[in-house]
């Protein structure tokens, strides 16, 4: 789950963790009353959307005055921004944060992630802050530190300090940087972070080191026990589709195509877009609908690959292992009814009582064409949404 | 022989009492696996499908002198229950729940280092040596024994390349799912080198997926260690990058993880890669025919 920079920045102060003084604002005048509040000469008007980028997109002002304040405002709340992490779409912006400015002297990057190699958290440290890491990693890889992290101990201070030598933070600095790594680290554990990125990070001219920027992503699967990160969603950033989808405890991903899918397994959704493509056809989604799906999951599963009006067609993949064919079959036709779907319907079924679930798509009536195996009922579709 | 479970394995499961433990304990016990006991904290004494329940994995090992355990137990409190297995020195520890938080994970792996019980897992559909014994959530009679070794991150995938192989005549040594998160236990090249120990596998099939780098070190790894041909697949080719698809692990991030680079180094390494999913057995056959292997591992 992601939230917005403003939130990321209060998590990490009520850790004690440092970032620069701000408020969320929601219209321009809380917008000039944040900056009032703040009293400082700069403020910055920051953009909050969920995508990075925003910097260039033009979403980050710096204020020298209220009125200026209340000038950048207006212009950038319901203002859709388009970032290189947005798609061409854009995103509109609902949400201000308002922060004192601060005299920047140096920009680092720091980053805490999940090394699947050694099943490990690695925080990564570079001095080449404000640009994009993976570029840094494309360019001078030998820029970026990295020390992996005993679960057991934590982040120590001297890996702490190791990366703060290795990016040539200033000696005056060097214990309040150790202090942020330690604290993030901390945030990270606590609140089931799956990424934290804070580029930049900054020295200020008083010695100051802080978050510029503040990147957390959570772990999904963590949030039963992090309520309060879980209050934090923000609904209007997410597609309404994906929101629809995990209503049914459905994985849904919406895709550009317009054959839909529905597959119950995430390596078998995966495989059947993929055939689907092999054979010329171009996938609208990818649909797990999980191994228990009843006749409402997939109802839901219909409608939902329905409200895509791209959509032309629908392939249904199913390989019943302790999914019973019948009862997924039944599903598919009270499903057809219930929706009223006229679009050409494939459907393969294998596995557990198959012949029991062919038999109830036949006996329907309804217009279902069936196949018996993956690449056949690909081919078939293909064919049909033509 | 067989891969990591045979008919002598005798099996526990963890959190036998919930619905969807009960489901498999039966049909594992329908498929002959010896599922001396389960475990569930608070009904220790009681009995369900006529196994014995403990309060405790100890427990129950030292009753029934168990060395496997199935652990169906719920995501918040499945990590704990991995690492009472692990405690009890169980051989094996294969974990189907789904959604573990990774942290979870990461200390979980910390704790098993330097311990005796292999984990398998989690967020996978288990093991099968066919007609000796099913541990997990694959449908049991798709399987037919025989001598090819399937290792894979993707449960109904799996089902789909044995299904295709049983229907070709070819029969299986052992099915792992490894499953389909970014911190699990046994790696593919665990499962590799398994199998290339394993006197009774003469072939594998190795299925993966988009994320992380794991096939492309499993690839190296084949290509200097292993002298059985290995045919492979990888789901997710046009999968977007930045989305999750389905699986915590499956995912391209920054570039990486891509479905075009797994399979271009596994075909750099030898492993000839599936174009397509319902190709998958052709693929192995093709292979076993180029290496006369064949005769040997059709069933009749």
């Amino acid at each position: 789950m992601n939230i917005h920079e403003y939130q990321g920045k209060q998590i990490m102060r009520d850790f004690g963790v440092a970032v620069p003084n701000g408020h969320v604002a929601y219209n321009v005048d809380e917008a000039v009353e944040a900056a009032e509040k703040l009293g400082s000469d700069v403020t910055v008007v920051k953009a909050q959307i969920h995508a990075g980028g925003r910097g260039k997109a033009g979403g980050v002002k710096i204020a020298k005055s209220l009125d200026d304040v209340r000038t950048y405002a207006e212009e950038l709340l319901g203002k859709t921004l388009v970032t290189h992490q947005t798609g061409s779409e854009g995103k509109e912006v609902k949400r201000l944060l308002i922060e004192e400015g601060c005299d920047i002297q140096n920009e680092y990057y720091v980053g805490l992630v999940l090394d699947r190699n050694t099943s490990r958290i690695t925080m990564m440290a570079s001095e080449e802050g404000g640009t994009e890491i993976e570029e840094v990693a494309e360019e001078t890889p030998e820029k970026i530190f990295k020390e992996v992290i005993d679960p057991v101990t934590g982040l120590t201070p001297f890996q702490a300090r190791r990366l703060a030598f290795n990016i040539n933070i200033p000696k005056e600095s060097l214990s309040k940087a150790v202090k942020f790594m330690l604290g993030l680290y901390d945030v990270f554990v606590k609140k089931d972070c799956s990424i934290a990125e804070i580029n930049p990070l900054v020295t200020t001219g008083d010695g100051e080191v802080l978050a510029l920027d503040s990147k957390l992503n959570f772990d999904d699967n963590a949030l039963f026990r992090q309520k309060d990160i879980a209050d934090l969603r923000d609904l209007d950033e997410e597609d309404p589709k994906e929101i629809e989808a995990s209503k049914y405890d459905l994985s849904y991903i919406a895709l550009d195509g317009d054959i839909g899918c529905m597959v119950n397994g995430a390596g078998l959704a995966m495989a059947t877009m993929d055939t689907i493509k092999h054979y010329g056809g171009e996938p609208a989604n990818f649909l797990d609908v999980g191994g228990g799906a009843t006749t409402e999951k997939v109802t839901g599963a219909f409608k939902l690959i329905l409200s895509d009006e791209n959509v032309n067609g629908i392939f249904v993949n199913i390989f019943g292992g302790i999914m019973k064919c019948d009862v997924i079959a039944e599903g598919i036709v009270a499903a057809t009814k219930e929706v009223g779907l006229t679009l050409p319907l494939v459907v393969r079924l294998e596995g557990t009582n198959v012949k029991e679930g062919k038999r109830i798509l036949e006996e329907s009536g309804l217009n279902i064409t069936s196949a018996d195996s993956m690449a056949n009922g690909a081919q078939k579709i293909v064919e049909l949404v033509k | 022989m067989s891969v990591y479970i045979d008919k002598n394995t005798k099996v526990i499961v963890q959190g036998i009492t919930g619905s969807t433990a009960l489901f498999h304990a039966k049909q594992m016990l329908e498929y002959g696996t010896q599922i001396v006991g389960g475990v569930t904290p608070g009904k220790g004494g009681t009995e369900v499908e006529g196994v014995p329940v403990f309060n405790t994995v100890e427990e129950a090992v030292k009753s029934t002198g168990a060395n496997a355990s199935v652990i169906y137990v719920p995501a918040p409190f499945a990590a704990d229950a991995i690492m009472e297995a692990t405690d009890s020195e169980m051989d094996i520890a294969i974990c189907i729940t789904e959604h573990i938080p990774v942290q979870d994970m990461i200390k979980v792996k910390r704790y098993m280092e330097g311990k005796k019980t292999r984990l398998v897992g989690p967020n996978c559909p288990g093991v099968i040596t066919p007609d000796e014994c099913k541990i997990g959530i694959m449908p049991g009679y798709i399987h037919k024994k025989g001598h090819v070794g399937v290792v894979s991150r993707s449960g109904t995938l799996t089902y789909e390349a044995v299904h295709q192989l049983s229907e070709a005549g070819i029969g299986q040594s052992t099915a792992v799912g490894i499953g389909g998160d970014p911190v699990n236990g046994t790696d593919f090249i665990d499962v590799l080198k398994a199998f290339q120990e394993d006197d009774d596998t003469e072939a594998v099939i190795m299925i993966g997926e988009i994320g992380g780098t794991a096939e492309e070190e499993a690839a190296e790894w084949v290509k200097s260690n292993m002298d059985k041909p290995v045919v492979g697949f990888i789901g997710g080719r046009t999968a977007p990058p930045g989305k999750r698809m389905g699986h915590a692990g499956a995912i391209i991030s920054g570039g990486k993880g891509t479905a075009d680079e797994k399979i271009r180094v596994m075909n750099e390494c030898g492993i000839g890669v599936a174009e397509t999913p319902s190709v998958m057995g052709e693929t192995l056959i093709d292979v076993l025919k180029k290496n006369d292997l064949y005769d040997k591992c059709k069933t009749h």
